[in-house]
């Protein structure tokens, strides 16, 4: 199996340059014919709508050509405050899940291989790092909300009063409690793979040579980590930084953070025209994920070094 | 030697053992709290009625129609415009690769939250050619799962020489819509169900464009009765969540149960 996956992309190589090699212009173009449609698609429903968020920001309402949207993102108060917010709110949870989901990831990849829970852990994780969304923020509010498991045990044993125990979750510490908690299974998936590329000959032979445990990590598996990890600290706080559906079902007064803001945006655009406005600001969130995506691509690449 | 490796690894397996119990607790307590939530009876009783409760609830049940049916039409979209444009690259235009690769993996760097704003004006021309049913959110679905889809196809078609066994086809006279469909497809049928799993379970859990573009998806309607009723949107929540851990814990196992029969089939040659 190992043998023959690498092998395959060279033959599919060659098989198309000797193909080739007989081919007329026409067939070349023929060739590119058939990869028409996915592109069609693409441009219609990526970058089209993308087209008109970059183009958008720099028009005014009535289609002429300005910088006021751009200028009230950078200048206006509740804009600046929202960035500042949601980089705060990205920064804290991908470092909190970084850990958390390092260890845990640390966790799973020392265990039996084959083992019964290694699966489980790992299609639970897919399930609420990728499609909780708006279901987490029901599941906090079950947990910690007003009426939540949590929150009921504090009142019954310790006399804690709902409306002082539970305020939190409806803020941006309640934000981050979320987030923190989708964040630790996405790590999971994302690191484990670095986990289970070190060599057992590795620790073997820094041990063998005199070296301890600490050595081991420091001089070995931790410099073969440290891409990784910090590629997925990007991923973690794009991933953070684009959530919309968790923020929408929990707060339900005032729009903190900048996804809220541009569905405020949106969704206002004809009592204020403000759309563009919206699109400025989701113009500026390309910007930052796609700089903190492009890092995570090179960083990603460095990483796979070690992975073969 | 031996005596400090073996206190060494009791002490490590010691560590997994308390990571696993709290994370994995804290992981575990939500769903935990999920389920005492939904079953809450009066007087400290338990009962099922949220759960049966959904059963008759209107727009809760046309918001898992509209969900299941979108999924459909975005696995059998997705796998038209994936699998047909990715075998053909790399038997033809191999040179196209990486930018397919690259164009698949965009939607990862651009927030949905961000497509929807540009969405909106091409989702007029949507409306005005296939109508305003919720079904329509196919469209735009089909570019969020691209990613995870892609990257299970993609791994699944280097498995095996697609260069090979499409020009043995040919070869043999086979048009290329049979090609895909009786050589390709088969080959690589691992790939299709977890890119096809994984699709099913992005589009339940979607909120944010069907939300903007106020279409009645399940999410948008979980959403929409939690303000009202919690406990009915708590259990099918759960339902949900449990839906999406059983499917994608099944393929995994399948996966991995197929993995093992082919390296023993592999031994055996």
């Amino acid at each position: 199996m190992d043998a023959v996956a690498p092998a395959a992309p060279d033959r599919s190589d060659t098989g198309a340059s000797s193909g080739g090699t007989g081919a007329r212009g026409s067939r070349h173009l023929g060739d590119y014919a058939g990869v028409v449609p996915f592109f069609v698609y693409i441009g219609l429903f990526l970058l089209l709508p993308t087209l008109i968020v970059v183009v958008g920001a720099f028009q005014a309402n009535d289609g002429s050509p300005t910088l006021s949207n751009v200028e009230s993102v950078l200048t206006e108060q509740a804009f600046l405050a929202a960035f500042g917010r949601s980089i705060w709110l990205s920064v804290v949870t991908a470092l909190l899940g970084a850990v958390l989901g390092g260890l845990l990831a640390w966790a799973v990849a020392s265990g039996d291989p084959n083992g019964r829970l290694r699966p489980i852990i790992v299609a639970a994780s897919g399930v609420l790092a990728q499609f909780g969304g708006v279901m987490l923020a029901f599941a906090f509010l079950a947990t910690f909300g007003f009426n939540g498991l949590v929150t009921l045990l504090l009142r019954d044993s310790l006399g804690v009063d709902p409306q002082e125990s539970a305020g939190w979750l409806y803020g941006m510490n309640g934000l981050a409690v979320v987030y923190t908690y989708f964040q630790i299974p996405l790590m999971l998936i994302v690191f484990l793979p670095a986990f289970d590329a070190l060599r057992r000959e590795w620790r073997d032979a820094s041990e063998s040579l005199g070296g301890s445990s600490w050595t081991y990590w420091r001089h070995i598996a931790g410099p073969i980590l440290a891409p990784s990890f910090l590629g997925a600290l990007l991923l973690l706080f794009a991933n953070a930084l684009s959530a919309y559906a968790t923020a929408a079902a929990l707060i339900s007064q005032g729009s903190p953070i900048v996804p809220l803001q541009i569905s405020t945006a949106l969704t206002s655009e004809v009592v204020l025209g403000q759309a563009n406005v919206g699109k400025a600001l989701a113009l500026a969130m390309i910007l930052v994920v796609a700089v903190v995506m492009t890092l995570y691509a090179l960083i990603q690449r460095r990483a796979s070094r070690w992975a073969k | 030697m031996t005596a400090t490796r073996g206190s060494g690894q009791t002490r490590q397996r010691v560590a997994r053992a308390a990571i696993i119990l709290l994370i994995g607790g804290y992981l575990l307590l939500p769903m935990f709290a999920m389920l005492d939530f939904s079953t809450r009876g009066p007087g400290g009783s338990r009962t099922l009625d949220s759960f049966i409760a959904i059963g008759s609830n209107r727009d809760l049940l046309e918001g898992i129609f509209n969900s299941l049916a979108t999924a459909g039409l975005t696995v059998m979209g997705m796998l038209l415009l994936l699998v047909p444009t990715m075998t053909w690259t790399i038997v033809r235009v191999p040179r196209m690769r990486r930018v397919v690769e690259f164009l698949c993996l965009l939607p990862l760097a651009i927030p949905a939250i961000v497509l929807v704003v540009g969405i909106a004006p091409v989702y007029r021309g949507v409306t005005f050619l296939f109508g305003g049913s919720a079904l329509t959110l196919v469209f735009i679905d089909i570019i969020l799962v691209l990613p995870f889809a892609y990257r299970a196809l993609d791994g699944a078609l280097r498995s095996i020489d697609v260069a090979t066994l499409a020009d043995a086809g040919r070869s043999l006279g086979a048009s290329w819509p049979r090609v895909i469909r009786q050589i390709i497809v088969p080959n690589i049928r691992p790939g299709i169900l977890s890119a096809s799993v994984l699709a099913v379970a992005l589009v339940l859990g979607e909120f944010t464009i069907s939300s903007l573009l106020n279409f009645d998806t399940l999410q948008v309607t979980i959403n929409l009765i939690g303000k009202r009723d919690a406990f009915i949107s708590v259990a099918v929540c759960l339902a949900a969540l449990t839906f999406a851990f059983v499917l994608i814990y099944a393929i995994a196992a399948f996966g991995s149960a197929d993995q093992r029969r082919r390296q023993v089939a592999k031994e055996d040659e």
